[in-house]
């Protein structure tokens, strides 16, 4: 039979408290049990990065993390970053370059692009490509998803 | 076709804007609405276990210990739902000679590929269900297997279909001209090479989904479909599963990414459906990755032998090739197997003045997964043949390739007219395309830092394809072989009460923008903000019926269907406002949401005002009026089986010849789809397609053993193009819009991906020429490209 | 794909944790970061009855420098190495290799000590213990041991640790002063697994000093060459004929034959990474 725990944590900033099968991983959590679809499962072997979500304060990947483990954790979705302003701007600049197509890797997409910006990551193409290398895109071949965050960058460097 | 003079020079046109997808918040704040993230009361969730072996009879079946595994609610295998689902073959009549054999959604007695579905499981959680088929026993004979499609027409090997006699599913031959006289006279050069394309699959990020629910009191099944194709699956269903069509609703909603690998019968997708049916209740099936490498359907996969006869001018007088594909043990339903081979033949040399051309193409079954269309179905293969040929050509006789193409592509001036093979062809512009890319790569400047590079040793190649792409495809292409696939598409415009405009349109969108470019087009031609407009696309019960997106016709034909709508209805309404304002109706216009005076703008009634006295207060109307606020109209192609596209691309490469590896430094592409609705959207479209191209050219390969086991089912393994190593694309568009609509759309999804691998060919082989090597297999991987250079 | 029952133990010392993994009516498995373990979970190639998920062993988490060496927790992460300000100037090699190794919300998970744990005959941390001559610290119920680095990378996934002990340390001298480090990679696309590599310090670069070369991802385990450092030790970093001599070498060296590429093709791949990381040293 299934073996089950108990766990406490703060998803996008609201206690919640489950018990949740042990061999369930975190992003099957968060779109089974809590219904926040928004992180998509594409490969289920921590390749593709369209689970990528924020593990206090980190981007992880949802498929290589059992729920039980976010015992105590903060977690952040792309839901999470929708209630608050933190990543309006890469939003903003993705709509305008088209940076998304289908919208599935986006989630993921969106949390690796925030965690580079927020780390003062330069406009430079080659080290943006570099960090976003472990997100997957099949739509967009990718340009435009660096011109996205390049304009970010440029936009805050001049405010 | 001409049509509303007025379409195109509106004050408040959106076509031709690079507007924003109005889509896009919902994406980016994880609203999208994908089938995993479907969850229906009481629903049920479905594992396979399915053949490790190519080819093997099911002795014996024993799931006693999995029915008594936590959570299961049933099992099913192929004979258990033989009961429930007729069988299907894909063939279609106009592909003549084509066969394939009946095929189960769960394999009965012999299973045929690995992968194949043999139980299915179902049970509360995926992974209770997972559980069980880890307990279910099979006892398998393994049956000798015809893996390799080379060897597959052999005396000696063993035939999959029996009745058949042999594994041969179809064969065709183009003969035109004399090619045999052609490449003997005096002066020709002739060159020859033996092409080989790897298997690819489509590897969507959202893998193939499916969400079935049954409803015994109205008969009523409805699935959630990550597909393309919504009215077709509703046909299917109906068919199969003996539910009648109109209780059939197929829902599309959001797509994980398609490329059509999502158009095509699934067997487990079929069975979800009839297990919904027998369970009354809501069955989900999930493909994980490794079952979306294993089953998901494969393309390309040909071996072709390709000549090319050049006389002393750099004029091409013949092309002669030979291509074996090999598609699995059956074609697939309905859409067959045959048509990438077709396709290949069709378009090969169908950018050169051509007079003799032959083209035999042979279509055979094997043990291996089932192969079908993805994205530029055969186009990879026929650019890299002859413009592979071409280049190779221009070598041996010392022309520069961009001056050897200036020699062969059709005038511009020269339409209509027709290919070699025989397809017919208008409203290109292949020499304007090549002029504007040797332009804007400056083409001169590579050639010189090509030579200063390989003085220092490196080595630096420049490709070029001139192509075709085939896009809104009219009945001649499915429909007439007697495929459930309609050619038509319909769209529907409707004003509300409180004047904004709802349209809904048969095709379906999967990321491409569909949905903003039908706004884009109905807002500018009824006379809107895109703000105002609602769209609703993917539902069989609420949209007009029509072929869905795919082939590159839901731009060409979905937007001419809407364009043709919205102009019906604007003139609906204005009939309705002449009376109201006691006014001629062509002194009226709508623009941004009111009434206006046609001549001077002047505002005479806001669309709200009409909508609500129309529908509130229809007392105030004469009594003889009868106001029709919704108006839907829908498209086909008529004149020609396809309406053709054509484009030039370029690729900037180096080879690291130490290594192997090869590195895109720059790609460009002039593209010309016609009308252009939403540039941003087309070039997105054709940058993505040009990456998928350099997947297919550099990384990606479905590698089988060969006794047919698929040895690299993880995405470590199966390499899809990622981010660090793409290069920028430079796309630039020329706008020849095609005579056969209004708004002269065509189809732009798919040239990238078809051009691509070309262009990467001929720069891989540019770069390696002064070493006196070449490479023509794809993907070019960095051993292949050393074994060429005799390094390892 | 998904991962089948087990029990789960999240113990919060190290006691507690050996004292799980001894007890064999458990069938336990360390969870350390889990990088590597989840997908061969969820891909149920691996099913231990119990993981004992190492994360909340405070003790086995941290970097502390005691000068001439320095001592990293088997549970620090990659992402605790990069932020380390020390980590350039004491390990500068390491430094190199960093961004190499898978991407970023990899390395924000997985630990150094799941890495050498594992031995992935591609990855990058089993070599980098090579070159630099670390010590692994494995620990039981029974007490603990240390073994070098050389000793320690058996074959394909298999190192000298039983199964009832843990990584819990290494230790990695500090980089001496003038100590060169160059490091080299062909993977297919960033962050893949390498098809051939090698990490390498010297004493000094020209003629090359004390050389210690390790490849990865040419062989079932990384490997040094003692006849390859030999022909090199003495030269300068670019003399070809020295290069020549020493990639004899590899005759001795099974090379891994693979989807990815042929032993013919690794060998010839291993030549030039050498090469071209002696360029850089």
């Amino acid at each position: 039979m299934t073996q089950t725990q108990s766990i406490q944590l703060t998803v996008n900033g609201e206690p919640v408290n489950a018990s949740v099968p042990v061999r369930m991983n975190l992003v099957d959590f968060l779109r089974q049990e809590l219904g926040l679809t928004g992180s998509h499962v594409g490969c289920e072997h921590g390749v593709c990065g369209a689970c990528t979500i924020e593990v206090d304060g980190a981007p992880i990947r949802g498929c290589l993390m059992l729920a039980v483990q976010a015992n105590g954790a903060t977690v952040t979705t792309v839901e999470g970053l929708a209630d608050t302003d933190r990543a309006d701007a890469l939003k903003a600049a993705f709509r305008d370059r088209n940076a998304l197509q289908c919208g599935f890797c986006t989630p993921g997409m969106l949390t690796s692009a925030l965690s580079y910006v927020e780390s003062g990551g330069p406009a430079d193409r080659t080290a943006i490509r570099e960090h976003i290398s472990g997100n997957y895109c099949r739509c967009t071949g990718y340009q435009a998803i660096v011109d996205a965050i390049c304009d970010v960058i440029g936009k805050e460097a001049k405010s | 076709m001409t049509g509303p003079a007025t379409i195109f020079d509106r004050p408040n046109t959106y076509i031709g804007q690079p507007t924003p997808r109005q889509d896009t918040d919902r994406l980016l704040q994880g609203r999208g609405k994908y089938v995993d993230d479907v969850q229906l009361p009481r629903m049920v969730h479905a594992a396979f276990h399915r053949s490790p072996h190519a080819h093997a009879k099911i002795v014996s079946i024993d799931v006693s210990a999995a029915k008594a595994m936590p959570g299961v609610i049933a099992i099913y295998t192929g004979k258990d739902l033989a009961e429930t689902v007729t069988p299907y073959v894909g063939v279609l009549t106009h592909l003549a000679g084509l066969r394939s054999a009946p095929q189960h959604p769960i394999a009965v007695d012999v299973a045929r590929w690995q992968g194949e579905p043999v139980v299915m499981v179902v049970a509360t959680s995926r992974a209770l269900a997972e559980d069980a088929v880890e307990v279910i026993e099979v006892e398998y004979d393994p049956l000798p297997a015809a893996c390799d499609a080379e060897t597959a027409l052999d005396a000696s090997a063993p035939v999959i279909h029996k009745d058949f006699g042999s594994n041969l599913a179809w064969e065709r031959l183009v003969d035109v001209g004399d090619v045999e006289a052609a490449l003997k006279a005096e002066g020709v050069t002739v060159v020859e090479r033996e092409f080989r394309f790897g298997r690819h699959t489509g590897v969507t990020l959202e893998p193939r989904s499916a969400v079935c629910d049954y409803d015994p009191s109205e008969n009523q099944l409805t699935m959630y479909y990550s597909g393309q194709a919504p009215h077709m699956m509703q046909v299917i269903l109906s068919k199969h599963l003996g539910v009648p069509e109109e209780n059939v609703r197929v829902i599309s909603n959001d797509v994980g990414g398609s490329f059509g690998i999502k158009i095509h019968t699934y067997g487990d997708e079929v069975a979800a459906a009839a297990v919904a049916k027998l369970l009354k209740r809501p069955v989900k099936f999930t493909a994980d990755r490794h079952e979306s490498f294993l089953t998901d359907i494969h393309a390309r996969d040909h071996v072709v032998t390709g000549k090319m006869g050049v006389d002393a001018n750099g004029k091409i007088v013949a092309i002669d090739f030979d291509d074996l594909t090999g598609i699995g043990p059956f074609s697939m339903y309905p859409r067959t197997s045959a048509i990438e081979c077709n396709q290949v033949l069709n378009l090969t040399g169908a950018p050169y003045d051509l007079e003799n051309y032959r083209a035999r193409g042979r279509v055979v079954f094997q043990n291996k997964n089932m192969m079908c269309q993805y994205r530029a179905v055969g186009h990879p293969i026929a650019m890299a043949i002859c413009d592979g040929l071409i280049e190779d050509a221009a070598r041996a006789i010392n022309i520069d390739p961009v001056e050897m193409r200036r020699r062969n592509l059709m005038r511009d001036d020269s339409y209509p007219r027709a290919s070699a093979s025989g397809m017919k062809l208008d409203d290109l512009s292949h020499q304007k395309a090549l002029d504007r890319l040797v332009e804007i790569m400056d083409y001169e400047a590579l050639r010189a830092d090509q030579e200063e590079a390989r003085k220092k040793g490196i080595h630096r190649g420049i490709g070029f394809v001139s192509m075709v792409e085939v896009t809104n495809p009219s009945p001649m292409f499915y429909g007439i072989g007697g495929a459930p696939i309609a050619s038509q598409d319909g769209a529907t415009a409707r004003l509300d009460a409180g004047g904004a405009l709802h349209i809904s349109s048969s095709v379906t969108e999967q990321g491409q923008g569909t949905n903003a470019i039908l706004a884009q087009i109905a807002a500018g031609v009824f006379g809107v903000p895109i703000e105002r407009v609602k769209v609703t696309t993917g539902d069989t019960a609420t949209v007009p019926y029509g072929g869905g997106t795919w082939a590159s016709r839901g731009a060409g034909i979905g937007g001419e269907a809407m364009l043709q709508a919205a102009h019906a209805l604007k003139e609906q309404v204005l009939d309705v406002a002449a009376v109201m304002l006691q006014a001629e109706a062509d002194t009226l216009d709508i623009r941004n949401g009111a009434v206006v005076d046609a001549k001077n703008g002047t505002e005479r009634m806001p669309l709200a005002d009409l909508a609500r006295t129309v529908y509130y207060r229809g007392n105030e109307l004469p009594s003889d009026l009868n106001p029709e606020l919704i108006a839907t109209r829908h498209y086909r192609v008529t004149d020609f089986p396809f309406v053709f596209t054509n484009g030039a691309m370029a690729a900037h490469v180096e080879v690291d010849t130490d290594t192997g590896f090869t590195k895109v430094l720059g790609f460009w592409a002039v593209e010309d789809c016609g009308r252009v609705i939403n540039p941003m959207l087309v070039d997105e479209q054709v940058r993505g397609g040009v990456v998928q191209g350099i997947g297919g050219a550099l990384y990606e390969e479905c590698i089988y053993s060969e006794d047919g086991q698929m040895l690299n089912t993880t995405m470590a393994d199966y390499m899809v193009p990622m981010a660090a190593e793409m290069p920028d694309i430079v796309v630039s568009h020329i706008e020849t819009p095609s005579k056969t609509s209004v708004l002269g759309a065509k189809g732009a999804g798919e040239a990238g991906t078809g051009g691509a691998p070309a262009a990467l060919l001929n720069a891989v082989n540019d770069a390696l020429a002064p070493l006196d090597t070449s490479i023509w297999q794809m993907p070019m991987t960095p051993e292949r490209i050393l074994k060429v250079l005799g390094k390892v | 794909m998904k991962a089948p029952d087990f029990r789960y133990e999240r113990p919060e010392s190290l006691s507690a944790a050996l004292a799980l993994l001894a007890d064999e009516a458990n069938g336990a498995q360390p969870l350390a970061g889990g990088q590597s373990l989840m997908p061969m979970l969820n891909f149920r190639v691996a099913a231990p009855e119990m993981l004992v998920d190492l994360s909340g062993v405070a003790e086995l988490r941290g970097i502390s420098d005691s000068g001439d060496s320095i001592r990293i927790g088997a549970m620090t992460r990659y992402r605790d190495l990069a932020e380390w300000s020390d980590l350039e100037a004491k390990l500068p090699l390491v430094a190199l290799a960093l961004p190499h190794i898978a991407h970023h919300a990899i390395r924000n998970r997985g630990t150094i000590g799941g890495s050498i744990s594992l031995a992935d005959p591609a990855a990058e941390m089993p070599a980098l213990m090579m070159a630099l001559d670390a010590e692994i610290t494995l620990t039981s119920a029974d007490g603990e041991r240390t073994v070098p680095a050389s000793e320690f990378f058996l074959g394909f996934y298999e190192t000298a640790r039983e199964e009832n002990e843990l990584v819990t340390s290494v230790r990695v001298p500090a980089a001496t002063s003038g100590q060169r480090s160059a490091f080299y990679e062909l993977a297919p696309r960033h962050g893949d697994y390498a098809m051939a590599g090698v990490a390498m310090v010297a004493d000094a670069a020209s003629p090359i000093t004390n050389l210690r070369a390790a490849f990865f991802g040419i062989a079932g385990q990384p490997i040094r060459l003692s006849v390859l450092e030999a022909a090199l030790n003495g030269k300068a970093p670019d003399d070809e004929a020295a290069i020549t001599v020493a990639t004899a070498a590899f005759d001795e060296v099974d090379f891994i034959d693979d989807l990815k590429a042929s032993a013919a093709t690794r060998r010839h791949l291993a030549g030039v990474v050498l090469k071209r990381a002696l360029a850089e040293l």
